[in-house]
């Protein structure tokens, strides 16, 4: 069991921390060095970091997990940098996680309910899923109390909340149409609190890494942007930073995952990739310890850390389906019928006018000419006289 | 009809209007082939490297020009609407009073379903074509609020920016880009539908309506106007 540290005396700092867990000074510079790249900070950037680290105490943490799959606690913990989900994660700060902790039942509710009020107001409240609002809440229920229930309680001391990945910032997959949970992302629920969206399905391991070191080693939430995501890792496009973006400018795509073109490595435009409505880190932070990431494996981008990506499938088609039109239709299957209907419509009345309205259009060229002509004889006269 | 008819020439169509009204179809054309492409570029299969080509980027930044371009001569018309002649005016696009609704089923009685013999006056809009504008209008304006609110993502400008409220609104860019989208496929209704009642209007009634928009010059017929405008339903436009 997980018991929260005691700091009513004197609660050790981040930085005691690692070294009673045996790691050495030079991979705690490491660590910060890390952590300020990844959060774009310049050079000093790093010994801010340290010096936070080694000053400041820790800040009590609680990782709620709602309607979710556990893979941003998965991604998490596969960090490149073991400091982060080893120490970081696991011993430091966490006071309360279902997923993690080994304490259960009774004793599990008893160190979440003893840390919000105890540390009332100081702690960090983590959030992974959607919140069911369907039915009264009962589709998520954990320890007999409904999640939005437990949300609001939770979020009523937290200094700040984290939004972990797509389901805690945008629903994800079970807020897909037709919801039938109702599935809520957190900053449609909490309004009086700073929320900070880190999406993704799941998020890069050193995203949610950079966040939570930004907000333990400054006490203040990152740069957001309008959607409330750290402006760090989602001000540009995964199209913006795309290695294969040559070949989308130049107009060389794959047209099959079998042909010559993806061999070459071209863009994956139209095999569907949503890269260029897609807001993320991928492209340079990469996966796996910097490894790959799906476009570089030749899959094109799903989108996942945007709101509504299953609802703009399919994934492998570049027109999305139309909302509201149905499964499979595109807009340019609409399109193609209005088309026809209309053009249809149009031969039709272009036959109709030729029958109905024949008397104004006159029959034949010419016929009017000698009218035409006596008359301007006539007014020719007229003016002669 | 087949006693001679007098025509008179009358002057209807200013030349703002003559030339917003081509650099907007010239706009209008040149943004739904691109847009089209961009949606479905053609697909070769090529040994030149990457390096060597551009014409992707050369279709999207067309359209982007043109799309600035549009929004300019969009204003301009907005503002010509407000000190244009008659037929100009803004006031000739919107149907406002019962009247002048009665006169567009009046209107789409005769040239539609063709149900009618009577004549239309036939100066300027009538008032189903009015309707049509006003309604092309909106999605012009839908349009350029799509297209900027999906261009703002990626420009640092100052104009784009002021249209970066428009995503959330539609609740991710994807989505957005398929709304945006589809309109194109409006647009593409109407220039085939409006590019039809030209030819019609022309056929039938013999008023010069395709040579007008060239020359701003339309042709009356003098028993018409010799008719009061009090007697008329509904003068088209005022
Ligand atoms: S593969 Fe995707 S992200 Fe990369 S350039 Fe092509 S469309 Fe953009």
């Amino acid at each position: 069991m997980i018991a929260p540290v005691d700091i009513s005396k004197r609660a050790p700092t981040i930085y005691e921390q690692m070294v009673s867990r045996g790691v050495s000074r030079r991979d705690f510079m490491k660590f910060c060095a890390w952590m300020s790249a990844y959060l774009g900070l310049r050079n000093t950037g790093v010994s801010q970091i340290a010096k936070a680290l080694e000053t400041r105490r820790r800040i009590p943490v609680v990782w709620m997990h709602f309607q979710e799959c556990t893979c941003c606690s998965e991604s998490f913990i596969r960090s490149s940098h073991p400091i982060v989900a080893d120490i970081l994660l696991d011993k430091v700060s966490l006071d309360y996680t279902e997923t993690l902790q080994a304490a259960a039942g009774h004793q599990a509710e008893e160190i979440l309910q003893d840390t919000i009020t105890k540390y009332k107001g100081e702690y960090l409240m983590l959030v992974e899923g959607s919140v069911p609002l369907g039915a009264d809440g009962v589709y998520c229920v954990v320890g007999g109390k409904s999640a939005v229930d437990t949300v609001h309680e939770v979020a009523a001391g937290a200094k700040a909340i984290i939004a972990w990945g797509n389901c805690a910032c945008a629903g994800c997959v079970q807020a897909a149409n037709p919801n039938p949970t109702r599935a809520t992302p957190i900053n449609a629920i909490i309004k009086d609190k700073p929320i900070v969206n880190v999406q993704g399905c799941p998020p890069i391991a050193e995203v949610m890494a950079g966040v939570l070191v930004h907000l333990l080693a400054f006490d203040r939430i990152p740069q957001l942007d309008h959607l409330g995501r750290p402006k760090a890792f989602y001000s540009r496009r995964v199209h913006d930073t795309c290695y294969r973006r040559p070949n989308y400018d130049a107009g060389l795509f794959v047209e099959s995952f079998d042909d010559e073109n993806a061999k070459k490595g071209y863009c994956l435009y139209k095999v569907g990739c949503r890269g260029p409505t897609t807001y993320n880190s991928c492209g340079v932070i990469r996966w796996n310890n910097g490894t790959s990431y799906p476009i570089q494996s030749g899959h094109p981008c799903i989108g996942c850390s945007e709101a509504q990506f299953w609802d703009n499938g399919p994934f492998y088609q570049r027109i999305a389906n139309f909302p509201g039109f149905g499964i499979e239709s595109t807009a340019d299957q609409i399109g193609m019928t209005l088309g026809g209907i209309t053009v249809a419509g149009l031969a039709v009345h272009a036959a109709m006018t030729n029958v109905r309205k024949r008397h104004e259009i006159g029959e034949q060229p010419g016929e009017n000419a000698e009218a035409a002509e006596k008359s301007n004889q006539e007014a020719d006269k007229g003016g002669a006289s | 009809m087949n006693q001679p008819r007098n025509f008179i020439r009358v002057y209807v169509w200013e030349l703002p209007v003559r030339l917003t009204h081509w650099i907007n179809a010239a706009c209008i054309v040149v943004l739904g082939v691109t847009g089209y492409l961009i949606a479905h570029p053609p697909g070769y299969m090529t040994a030149t490297e990457a390096s060597f080509g551009y014409w992707f980027g050369i279709v999207r930044f067309t359209h982007f020009v043109a799309a600035y371009t549009f929004v300019v001569a969009l204003v301009f018309r907005i503002y010509w609407a407000f000190v244009g002649n008659k037929f100009a005016r803004w006031r000739s696009f919107v149907l406002l009073t019962p009247k002048e609704w009665k006169e567009a089923v009046r209107v789409a009685k005769i040239e539609i379903f063709q149900v009618s013999d009577e004549t239309i006056e036939p100066l300027g809009h009538n008032a189903v074509s009015s309707f049509t504008y006003a309604v092309l209008f909106l999605l012009a304006l839908f349009q350029v609020i799509s297209g900027f609110g999906l261009y703002a993502a990626m420009s640092h400008g100052w104009m784009p920016g002021l249209f970066s409220w428009v995503m959330p609104l539609f609740g991710s860019e994807q989505t957005l880009r398929s709304f945006h989208y589809a309109a194109n496929w409006l647009f593409i209704l109407f220039t085939v539908v409006h590019v039809y009642m030209v030819f019609y209007t022309d056929y039938v009634d013999g008023h010069g309506g395709l040579s007008g928009i060239i020359s701003g010059w339309k042709f009356m017929d003098k028993r018409e106007t010799a008719v009061p405008v009090a007697s008329q339903s509904v003068p088209p436009a005022k």
